[in-house]
C-alpha cells in the first residue's frame, strides 16, 4: 500500500477524525482512485471490528468509525464511475427492532459490525411489523435473520414474528438470532429463535457459524 | 389478612420493616431477607388496567398498588405513580420525549418509551455551561413541550434588571405568552391532582405498616448528558469531539443534579432516592471512558446525597461486572446497588462490607418462567449474596410489566422463608 493510504487507514483506526476525513479529501482531489480509496477505509474498518472483538474499543469508537465511513464515503462515491456493489458477500442477513419496541442502538452496532465482517444486511429499522420481516425474508432470501429488543414487551413480540416466520413456511431455511438487554437462554427458548447473543460480536460469530465462508 | 390489621399494629409492621431494610442497607444482619416492590405497569395489568389507564386513571391504579403491596407484603415499594402516572399532564403540555400507550397510533396496552434525540444540539454545549437555566428554560422546554414553545421568549435576565425588570413584565401579556403561562398552571393544576392521589395512596399503604423506598430520582451526569442533552450518539461522538466541553457540563450536573434530588425527598419527608444509570455497563464504554466520563462525576453526586442523609437506591442497568472494582469507593452502608445483570456474586465479593445489594431475578424468569425456577433462583442468591445481610431481593429492574403473578407472588413469598 502506498504511504497516504497506510497514513489514511492509521487516522480511522486510531480515531482521529479530523486528520482521516481531511487527508481523505486531500487524497481525492489530487486524484487518487476513489475505489482504492474506499478500499483503505474497509481496511481500516477491520482493524476498528478487530480492536472491538479484543475489548480495547467499545460503542463510542464505533460510532465515531461510522462517522469517518460515511463522512469519506459522502465524498468518495459521486467519484466513482463503475458499479462496484456487484462484489461476493459472505452472507444476507434480514434484521430489525421487532414491533413496539422503538430502541435502535443494539441492531445498529450489529449491521455495523456484520457489515465490517462482509455480510449484506438488510435493516427494516425499529418497530417492524412481522408482515415486514416475512416479506423481507421472501425477497432477499437471508441465511439469517436478526430479532432486536430492548424491552420485555419484544419477548412477545420476538415469539409472534418467529411463529409467522414459520407459518410462511420459511423457517427451515433460516437461522434467527435475538439480542437485547434482557435476552438470554430462557427467552431463546420462549421465543424459538435458534440463539440469542449479548453484543455485536455474538452476532457476527453465529452468523459466521451459520454461514460458513 | 392484612386488611384486618389496626392501626396500630400497622405502625409496629412499619417500624419492623423499616428497621429490616435499613439494617441490610447498613449492612447488619437483619432478621430476615428485606424485599422491595418496584414496577413501571405490572400491578396496573395485574389487576386488569392496561398501561394506557395507568397513565390517566389516578384512582384504580392507587388501588392496584394497594391490592399489589397488600398481596406482595413487600418491606418497602416504590410509589407507582411518579413513574407512570402523568398521560393527562403530558397531553396538556404536547410533550415530545416520549411515546405512550394510545397516543400516535402507540397500543394501549404497552408501556411508554423515550425518544432517544439531540435535545441539545453539539454547538449549544457553550450555551449551557454559561446558563444552564436559562437554557433549560429558552430552549428545552420549547423542544420537548410544543406548548412551552413561547417561553422562548421569556426575558434574557442577567441582563434585564432594575427598572428594565419592571418593563420586562411586558413580555408576560404577550398573547402566546400567556397561552403558555395557562398551559403551566393547569399542567401545575394536573399535576397536583396526580400527587393528591398518590400522596393519599401511599399514606395509606405506611399506614398498613409498608415503608417506601424511593421519594424521589435522581441521576448521573453522564446519563443526563447523553440521555436528555445530547442524545445517545451525540453523545457519544463527544466523546471525542467535545471532550472538555461535556466534562466542564458535567461538573455543572454533579452540582446541580443532588441540588435538586435533595429538595425533591427531603419535600416528600423521606431519607430515600432513586436512580436509575442507563451508561455504565459494560461494554457501552472503555473501561478508561468509565472512569474518565462516567465515575467521578456521579461518585460527586452519590456522595452528596449521603452527606444529606439519603440513601441513594443505584440501579445498575445492564451487566456492569467490570466496574465492581471501581464503583465500590464510596462511604460503607449508605448505597444500595441495584443490579440488573451483574454477576451477583462477583458483585457479593467485591462490595461486601460496602455496598447493599439488590436484586436481580431475572426478567426473562419472571415472564417466562415457572414458580419453582423463581424459588430456586431466591434461595441461591439468599444463600451467596445474602450471606451475611447486606441484601436486598428484588426483579433485575423491578418487576417487568409481563411477569406473570404467580412467579411474582412466588419471588415475594420465598423471602419471608430466608430467615437469618
Amino acid at each position: 500500500m502506498d504511504e497516504k493510504g497506510k497514513q489514511l487507514v492509521q487516522h480511522i483506526a486510531e480515531m482521529q477524525e479530523e486528520d482521516a476525513v481531511k487527508l481523505a479529501r486531500e487524497m481525492l482531489d489530487a486524484g487518487y482512485d476513489p475505489v482504492r480509496l474506499l478500499g483503505h477505509c474497509r481496511e481500516a474498518m477491520e482493524f476498528v471490528g478487530k480492536r472491538y472483538e479484543e475489548g480495547e474499543y467499545f460503542l463510542p469508537e464505533l460510532m465515531l468509525a461510522g462517522e469517518m465511513l460515511k463522512a469519506i464515503g459522502d465524498m468518495a462515491k459521486p467519484l466513482i464511475k463503475q458499479d462496484t456493489s456487484g462484489g461476493t458477500t459472505a452472507g444476507t442477513v434480514v434484521i430489525g427492532t421487532v414491533e413496539g419496541d422503538l430502541h435502535d442502538i443494539g441492531k445498529n452496532i450489529v449491521t455495523f459490525m456484520l457489515e465490517i465482517n462482509g455480510f449484506k444486511v438488510v435493516d427494516l429499522g425499529i418497530d417492524v411489523p412481522i408482515s415486514n420481516f416475512v416479506d423481507s425474508i421472501k425477497q432477499h432470501k437471508p441465511q439469517v435473520v436478526g430479532l432486536s429488543g430492548f424491552l420485555t414487551l419484544a419477548f412477545d413480540a420476538m415469539k409472534k414474528t418467529v411463529e409467522a416466520i414459520q407459518k410462511a413456511g420459511l423457517r427451515d431455511n433460516i437461522k434467527i438470532m435475538i439480542g437485547g438487554g434482557q435476552v438470554d437462554e430462557t427467552v431463546k427458548n420462549y421465543t424459538g429463535a435458534d440463539a440469542f447473543g449479548l453484543n455485536a460480536m455474538d452476532a457476527v460469530s453465529l452468523c459466521k457459524r451459520w454461514v460458513p465462508a | 389478612m392484612s386488611m384486618g390489621r389496626a392501626v396500630s399494629s400497622g405502625a409496629d409492621l412499619y417500624e419492623e420493616r423499616q428497621k429490616r431494610l435499613i439494617d441490610a442497607i447498613e449492612l447488619r444482619v437483619p432478621d430476615r431477607l428485606p424485599t422491595i416492590l418496584f414496577s413501571h405497569f405490572w400491578v396496573a395489568r395485574y389487576c386488569g388496567m392496561t398501561c394506557r389507564q395507568a397513565m390517566y386513571d389516578y384512582e384504580s391504579l392507587a388501588a392496584a398498588m394497594r391490592k399489589a403491596v397488600l398481596d406482595l407484603e413487600p418491606d418497602a415499594f416504590q410509589p407507582v405513580h411518579a413513574s407512570v402516572a402523568f398521560g393527562p399532564t403530558m397531553d396538556i403540555l404536547d410533550y415530545k420525549q416520549l411515546e405512550w400507550p394510545g397516543h400516535k397510533g402507540l397500543a394501549e396496552d404497552v408501556g411508554f418509551q423515550y425518544l432517544d434525540a439531540p435535545y441539545m444540539r453539539a454547538e449549544e454545549y457553550d450555551d449551557y455551561i454559561l446558563d444552564p437555566t436559562g437554557f433549560m428554560l429558552h430552549t428545552y422546554m420549547p423542544r420537548v413541550a410544543g406548548a412551552l414553545e413561547p417561553l422562548s421568549q421569556l426575558p434574557q435576565y442577567p441582563g434585564v434588571l432594575h427598572t428594565r425588570i419592571i418593563q420586562s413584565m411586558e413580555t408576560y401579556a404577550r398573547p402566546e405568552v400567556r397561552r403558555a403561562l395557562e398551559v403551566l398552571i393547569r399542567a401545575g393544576e394536573e399535576m397536583q391532582k396526580m400527587r393528591a392521589v398518590q400522596s393519599r395512596a401511599v399514606q395509606d399503604l405506611k399506614d398498613l405498616g409498608f415503608p417506601v423506598a424511593s421519594y424521589g430520582t435522581s441521576h448521573a451526569p453522564f446519563d443526563v448528558a447523553a440521555d436528555y442533552l445530547r442524545g445517545s450518539k451525540g453523545a457519544m461522538l463527544d466523546l471525542f469531539r467535545n471532550k472538555d466541553k461535556l466534562l466542564n457540563l458535567m461538573d455543572r450536573l454533579a452540582i446541580l443534579i443532588p441540588r435538586a434530588g435533595i429538595e425533591a425527598v427531603k419535600a416528600a419527608g423521606g431519607n430515600m432516592i432513586f436512580i436509575p444509570l442507563h451508561w455504565g455497563l459494560d461494554g457501552f464504554m472503555s473501561p478508561k471512558q468509565f472512569t474518565t466520563f462516567f465515575w467521578p462525576p456521579f461518585r460527586t453526586v452519590l456522595l452528596t446525597l449521603i452527606e444529606a442523609g439519603i440513601y441513594p437506591h443505584v440501579l445498575w442497568e445492564g451487566d456492569c461486572t467490570s466496574r465492581l472494582d471501581v464503583i465500590k469507593d464510596v462511604p460503607p452502608g449508605k448505597c444500595i446497588y441495584f443490579f440488573e445483570r451483574t454477576d451477583m456474586f462477583k458483585a457479593k465479593q467485591a462490595l461486601r462490607g460496602t455496598v447493599c445489594i439488590r436484586g436481580n431475578v431475572p426478567a426473562s424468569m419472571l415472564i417466562a418462567g415457572s414458580p419453582d425456577e423463581v424459588r430456586d433462583h431466591c434461595k441461591k442468591l439468599f444463600e451467596v449474596v445474602g450471606d451475611g445481610g447486606g441484601f436486598i431481593l428484588d426483579a433485575g429492574v423491578g418487576v417487568p410489566d409481563e411477569a406473570r403473578p404467580e412467579n411474582v407472588l412466588a419471588m415475594y413469598q420465598f423471602a419471608k422463608q430466608c430467615v437469618y
